[in-house]
């Protein structure tokens, strides 16, 4: 049995619940990201302007171990799918995998519902957009160029193909933030988006969205899992040093 | 409804996460990832099915670039046909991929890395501070110290720079961000399983 394993899991999980019920007296406060900083701005003025979000989920699999991501982007689109519900044109999510394309469709629907704007929920807003990298960055450029779209989010597991799209969003004078799990896709995006991610900054994007108590708690459980890592990565280095292992 | 949804996603999500540290839980694990995996095969087909929905609205609607809607359709439907009908490993269904696929693959590849360049000559310009004066300035040297020059490899640059950026820099920069991004994962999976997060059914 993996006991270091379970004790991590176990430790995040008893902080995740016990910092998400605990009654803060402030709101928490944050170093200061200025890309979500823009995002949340782009959004509101889409909103007002009658404009298109766009959301790209990226091509993992959940069933893989790189679902972390999508999953962070299905978090991001369900707040964007809230707050742009009532907007003229509604938000469209792309996805390289279907089963992404389906959850996308679900957390669009959700989200409208959520804000009692469920009629006006499309199911041809959570499109797959294609199987394969370069194929579901082929399929998702014409949206940014053609369909009026103001601000784009790419949120979730993307290869060297996202740069691509922050070409297309660059051309297009469109607002883009983008975000990858993937080290390459981050080396990427950073010299051709607008406003890149680094690391995990792509899963604080729901709480710097407010999207809960869950969200900032998960990113208070982030940081006290760094430290302990960091310590324990300095004590290693330190026992090494002194020859104890 | 959706209270037993939720309940049945949070167990199977329990059990396979225990089924990773717990022996004895593995069976049960492996039967629910099967699952998975023949679900998200359907899902393959329904998200086909959406593929020519929104093109087939694209088509009707008569929208900006629709003539390149109509072709993907004719040739997904063309593909599926000659494909049900000649066999998936049928030499001239192999000549579809080789001969389609695969060389346009390899043009937005291509495409990409002028792409790429144009991008990093365009950073300065977009964000003028440190980082992306450091970042320059590394992809540069990395790339003189890989590159094959008329005068000979500059020794200093290839014996120790290169490496000395590559393994201790590179190296430990990537592993910093992938623990950031294991952490990430890690809690964001936890809300899943919990129950904040639900990207699988209804409110």
């Amino acid at each position: 049995m993996n006991l270091i394993g379970l004790g991590l899991v176990g430790f995040a999980a008893i902080l995740l619940l016990a910092f998400s019920l605990m009654k803060r007296k402030s709101p928490p406060k944050w170093r200061v990201i200025p890309a979500l900083t823009k995002l949340s701005r782009a959004v509101d003025l889409s909103v007002e302007d009658g404009t298109r979000l766009f959301v790209a989920l990226g091509r993992a699999s959940l069933l893989t171990p790189r679902g972390g991501a999508p999953l962070a982007g299905l978090g991001l689109l369900r707040r964007i799918a809230e707050r742009a519900s009532l907007s003229d044109r509604p938000p469209v999510a792309v996805s390289g995998e279907s089963t992404l394309a389906l959850l996308s469709q679900d957390t669009l629907q959700a989200g409208y519902r959520a804000m009692g704007a469920g009629d006006l929920y499309q199911p041809t807003a959570g499109r797959l957009s294609g199987m394969t990298p370069f194929s579901a960055a082929a399929g998702a450029m014409p949206i940014i160029r053609d369909e009026n779209v103001s601000a784009g989010m790419l949120v979730g597991d993307f290869g060297v193909e996202a740069a691509l799209l922050a070409d297309v969003a660059e051309r297009e004078n469109t607002f883009l933030l983008g975000a990858s799990a993937d080290i390459s896709s981050q080396a990427a995006l950073f010299a051709s988006a607008q406003e890149p991610l680094l690391g995990e900054e792509l899963f604080a994007t729901g709480a710097y969205l407010d999207s809960g108590a869950s969200h900032a708690a998960s990113l208070t459980v982030q940081d006290i899992l760094r430290w302990l890592i960091i310590l324990a990565l300095f004590a290693g280095a330190v026992l090494k040093l002194i020859g104890l292992i | 409804m959706r209270y037993i949804a939720v309940a049945i996603a949070i167990v199977a999500g329990l059990i396979v996460l225990l089924g990773y540290f717990v022996p004895a839980l593995a069976g049960i694990q492996d039967v629910l990832l099967n699952w998975a995996i023949i679900l998200a095969g359907m899902a393959a087909l329904v998200g086909v099915f959406n593929l020519i929905s929104v093109h087939g609205d694209k088509v009707r609607r008569r929208e900006k670039g629709s003539i390149y809607s109509a072709i993907l359709l004719i040739s997904l439907f063309a593909s599926f046909i000659f494909g049900l009908a000649l066999g998936p490993n049928d030499p001239n269904m192999r000549l579809l991929v080789n001969a389609v696929i695969v060389p346009v693959e390899a043009t937005l590849m291509a495409l990409l890395s002028v792409t790429l360049l144009y991008a990093s000559i365009r950073l300065l310009r977009r964000r003028t501070d440190l980082m992306s004066i450091v970042f320059l300035l590394t992809a540069v040297l990395m790339l003189i110290a890989s590159a094959t020059l008329p005068f000979g490899e500059i020794s200093p640059l290839n014996d120790f720079i290169r490496p000395w950026i590559q393994q201790v820099l590179a190296l430990g920069g990537a592993r910093g961000i992938l623990i950031g991004v294991a952490l990430g994962t890690l809690t964001t999976g936890l809300r899943v399983l919990f129950g904040a997060d639900r990207p699988y059914g209804g409110n």
